[in-house]
């Protein structure tokens, strides 16, 4: 273990933990409003893709990002009239979303199979996305706990009717809440498209959707132990990368494992240890007070 | 008698019949305008689509036989999730149990070529049985233990066993015979499932029928499927009444697995006659979309699981003619699911 092969594996972690420290903290707005979406990996899909061809097309990685956090939000909205408007089961209409991302982003990235983009230009050693994310985490953290409209819709994920007594409107706050989440979890795929691979791969996202919804049990529904999480598991992500570009003689396919096995490890001990601190009212359709 | 309750039976299927299918008809033709309507603005011609695909899927007996073939894994996925969703679990892990049937069939398929077919045909679909049941094991497991919730388990499991399956075919059972592309050696004679005369139908069908006949049995005929339904109505009211609710749980996840399973085992054995890397286009994940629009009802799943092959069609269709990935194919399937899931009162019954 030399001290370059550390620098190495710490600085391709904050990297590819950039994607989930996103997609992580939008799920877990949209939970703290009570909203499970089951969807993400769909939604970093549409954003990967989308993201790409504005940026193959347009030529400016700021605005692909812009873009892909815009469609990504567009959508979300849509789940948000199928769950709260229609009052549709979340889990099924969250699964649901993930086909349509699967589907959505075949099309959209057909045209750029196989194309190459310069990427999110370096600012020092990352570039602004990753310089951001910490800031985004903070911000939101202060959000959810330190402003009124952060109460008001901590109160709706736990207990809509109450949150409605008290003169709130859980409708409008579950809708802001998931355009945060859609615009976050379209940045999230962006990254992965635009700044970490600079290609469009049908399928590209491999789980990391699902891994950030473990993530946000895992930061017990706290922007700021989101941090933590991202940066380990993007951990795993970079030792396997750079294992394999050391030349160390494991399956690729064994160590490809490694990211899916540590979340259902890691989910396992916390939910051995009881410390779950879900949103109450999270999964539940609010039926309104008439 | 039993001839006149079979009467009253079809009596009261083709009244349900009318009553539901103005509606589904409706949900149908609304999914199927809002996909044309994505289709042309990517610049492709839906009405050339549907129409290559009426003429392909109803045109000719070949046409119509791939449509069985299509539709006999979805037989086995669809009751892999609506067998536990009478509890009220939500096995998501389909697409991963139905690789790792596969996988453990392959095992018996490789290690006993000798054996004659009426012994290995039944040992590689009790391995392909016990291959999903043990994939399904876990998350059933975390559940009963209130550890982990079995949605998210199950959907991370299926990103670990097409590796397992890959690790295999890259690794110990690599075919010699064909260096470019990665799969196991050929399946002997008696490995293969026999399939009807000129088609790619297999016994596997049957084995579909069978599954969801033994389904329907068991949660309206019997006393295990009464008490799914008090635990799925009540967990906490069950357990008072003395129902082994974490056995049920573990145990209901393993059988489902286990169809799952035997999904991969008929795959291997009759279509691909081998083990390789893209076992499934996602049988698992729309045997979910069956059972959540059947209901979980044993006739609604065939229905639907008839409905969703020729959906898939027009995903292959779209490729083989116009050059649209197959994965497009998801955004008819969510459109349609979308439409059902946002009207008030659902299609199935009961939810």
């Amino acid at each position: 273990m030399s001290a370059s092969f550390a620098a190495a594996v710490l600085s391709s972690s904050v990297l590819s933990g950039t994607s989930l420290l996103y997609a992580t903290l939008g799920e877990l707005v949209g939970e703290r409003a009570g909203i499970v979406n089951l969807g993400l990996e769909g939604l970093m899909l549409i954003g990967a893709a989308a993201g790409f061809a504005a940026t193959a097309v347009v030529g400016n990685p700021y605005l692909g990002v812009a873009v892909a956090g815009f469609a990504c939000l567009a959508v979300n909205l849509g789940f948000g009239f199928i769950v709260i408007a229609r009052r549709a089961n979340q889990l099924a209409s969250g699964l649901t979303l993930m086909f349509f991302g699967f589907g959505a982003s075949a099309l959209i990235g057909r045209p750029f199979v196989g194309a190459l983009v310069s990427g999110l230009p370096r600012l020092g050693a990352f570039d602004a996305l990753v310089w951001l994310a910490a800031p985004t985490a903070l911000l939101l953290w202060l959000l959810l706990f330190r402003t009124r409209w952060g109460l008001a819709l901590r109160a709706v994920g736990e207990d809509p009717a109450a949150a409605f007594a008290a003169g709130q409107r859980p409708e409008r706050l579950q809708y802001q809440a998931l355009a945060v989440a859609g615009l976050l979890g379209g940045v999230g795929g962006a990254h992965l498209s635009v700044a970490l691979t600079q290609t469009w791969d049908e399928g590209m996202t491999a789980g990391r959707g699902f891994i950030s919804i473990a993530l946000v049990i895992f930061a017990k529904w706290n922007p700021l132990w989101a941090l933590a999480g991202a940066l380990v598991f993007g951990g795993a992500e970079a030792l396997q990368l750079q294992l394999q570009a050391r030349g160390v003689d494991v399956s690729p396919f064994l160590m490809t494992m490694v990211p899916y096995l540590l979340t259902l490890l890691v989910l396992l001990f916390w939910g051995w240890r009881r410390r779950s601190a879900a949103p109450a009212g999270l999964g539940r359709n609010f039926f309104g007070v008439e | 008698m039993r001839r006149e309750s079979l009467l009253a039976l079809c009596a009261a299927a083709a009244s349900a019949a009318r009553r539901r299918a103005p509606r589904a008809l409706g949900v149908a033709l609304a999914a199927l305008a809002a996909f044309a309507l994505l289709l042309l603005v990517d610049g492709k011609d839906p009405l050339r689509a549907y129409r290559d695909t009426a003429v392909y899927v109803f045109g000719n007996a070949y046409g119509f036989s791939e449509l069985l073939v299509r539709m006999t894994p979805l037989l086995m996925t669809s009751v892999a999730v609506a067998l536990p969703s009478r509890l009220g679990l939500i096995n998501v892990g389909g697409e991963g149990q139905l690789y790792m049937g596969g996988w453990l069939a392959t095992a018996g398929a490789l290690n006993f070529p000798d054996l004659p077919a009426w012994a290995l045909l039944p040992l590689m679909t009790a391995l392909g049985f016990a291959g999903g049941a043990l994939w399904a094991l876990p998350p059933g497991l975390m559940r009963a233990a209130k550890l982990v919730n079995e949605t998210i388990s199950g959907l991370l499991l299926n990103y670990v066993a097409p590796l397992i399956v890959s690790f295999f075919i890259f690794g110990p059972w690599r075919s010699s015979e064909s260096a470019s592309y990665p799969q196991s050696p050929a399946f002997v004679a008696a490995a293969r499932l026999p399939s009807f005369a000129g088609t790619r139908i297999h016994l596997g069908l049957l084995s579909g029928l069978v599954c969801l006949a033994l389904y329907g049995l068991a949660i309206n005929r019997t006393r295990w499927g009464l008490e799914m339904r008090a635990i799925g109505g009540n967990a906490e009211a069950s357990l008072r009444l003395g129902i082994p609710v974490s056995g049920y749980v573990i145990a209901t996840m393993a059988a489902a697995g286990g169809f799952a399973g035997v999904a991969g085992m008929a795959e291997v054995s009759a279509i691909q006659g081998r083990l390789v890397a893209e076992l499934s286009p996602g049988y698992g994940f729309v045997g979910f979309l069956v059972a959540w629009l059947a209901g979980g009802n044993p006739v609604g799943i065939l229905v639907m699981a008839f409905l969703f092959a020729v959906v898939s069609s027009v995903g292959d269709i779209l490729q083989i003619t116009q050059g649209v990935p197959y994965a497009v194919v998801n955004v008819l399937m969510a459109v349609i699911l979308f439409i059902v899931l946002g009207q008030r009162r659902p299609l199935g019954a009961g939810r």
